[in-house]
């Protein structure tokens, strides 16, 4: 697949799904955020912004995540669908 | 990949042979949270404690006991983590449990619906200890979602005994103490799945290895500190030179010359 729609998390819209292709977070953030399942290949589903837009919450692998915009501008992934063919769960 | 055969043994495992019928074993639940560790705890030591669903409920670690067959097993409740990479006080305490404690039988309590989220400890917990029990809880809920789990083919890739558990409602629990009483008295031959990683990168792991068994003989899951000490875990680093401090402190109030390893804080 083209690396031409290769976005930061942060600019995915409440609905859309994102396979995530690489962070660029390094040390123990990287490591934390791997850990909760935002690992390359795993689908990412941006849920709901707060009112300030910031945290923003996210499902991934079946569990709901919040991130803030610091982490999320450095996870990349391409956009994948959006809500209309995804089943929640 | 290719599962490594176990690359240290444990002085306790040696002892096992000598466990008499009415001994009494430490058990460790490590799991992520939600995943019925804590219902799990309660059903087999009959306590009622914190039952309840918020982050950090069971920081310090909660001990209960149970007999089965005439043994007497003390069981150590670990905070519910997603990893044992020490991001937090959580994983620190779960953590030095399992490689300093070196628990009789350390039991990975997975959520039947999740396990590929819950994948991710199990597999850390395979590369720190070499007595695990995969204990697949909450099989009641994957049944109800059309998720059916092979537990023999999932046992005989990962190399440990795998045991599906509904704790709310005793399911699978005797068969669970069963396991659990085998491995502790070494009737059960674990080969658990460790990730091979590249040449290069096992050429170093050996290297820093050798360092680790010479400096804490087997007392320390030698491979797996190895692994951490190149990653640059300083929490790791942090408590293996506290602990090889206290030994110090200790050698020099009782003047024995044993060799270095890490005591208990």
């Amino acid at each position: 697949m083209s690396q031409s729609h290769i976005i930061p998390l942060t600019e995915g819209l409440p609905g859309q799904t994102i396979r995530i292709h690489h962070l660029t977070l390094e040390g123990t953030m990287r490591r934390r955020l791997l850990d909760l399942g935002f690992v390359p290949g795993s689908d990412v589903t941006v849920l709901q912004r707060s009112p300030l837009g910031d945290p923003v919450a996210f499902r991934v692998i079946h569990t709901t995540i919040a991130l803030r915009k610091e982490e999320s501008s450095q996870i990349y992934g391409e956009l994948i669908g959006s809500e209309k063919n995804e089943t929640t769960t | 990949m290719k599962p490594l055969p176990s690359t240290h043994t444990h002085p306790r495992s040696l002892k096992q042979h000598k466990k008499s019928d009415d001994a009494t074993f430490r058990i460790a639940l490590a799991g992520n949270p939600n995943t019925g560790k804590s219902t799990l705890f309660n059903a087999l030591t009959g306590l009622r404690q914190h039952t309840g669903n918020w982050p950090g409920k069971t920081v310090i670690h909660a001990e209960g006991t149970y007999s089965y067959n005439g043994n007497s097993y003390t069981v150590i409740d670990l905070p519910g983590t997603y990893s044992l990479f020490s991001n937090s006080a959580d994983e620190e305490v779960a953590r030095d449990c399992i490689i300093y404690e070196k628990p009789d039988v350390t039991v990975v309590v997975l959520d039947a619906t999740a396990m590929e989220r819950n994948m991710n400890l199990a597999l850390q917990v395979l590369e720190m200890a070499d007595r695990v029990v995969l204990c697949i809880n909450l099989i009641d809920e994957a049944k109800k979602k059309g998720i059916h789990i092979n537990e023999k083919r999932l046992s005989k890739q990962l190399g440990v005994p795998v045991v599906k558990t509904s704790a709310r409602n005793r399911e699978g629990l005797s068969h669970l103490q069963k396991v659990i009483k085998e491995m502790a008295y070494g009737k059960i031959n674990t080969n658990p799945y460790r990730i091979r990683y590249s040449d290069e990168l096992e050429e170093k792991i050996s290297a820093i290895e050798e360092t680790v068994l010479s400096t804490f003989g087997d007392r320390l899951p030698s491979r797996w500190v190895a692994l951490r000490l190149l990653d640059g875990d300083q929490s790791l680093i942090d408590s293996l030179q506290h602990r090889i401090e206290l030994r110090r402190k200790e050698v020099g109030a009782h003047g024995t010359d044993e060799p270095l390893y890490p005591v208990e804080a």
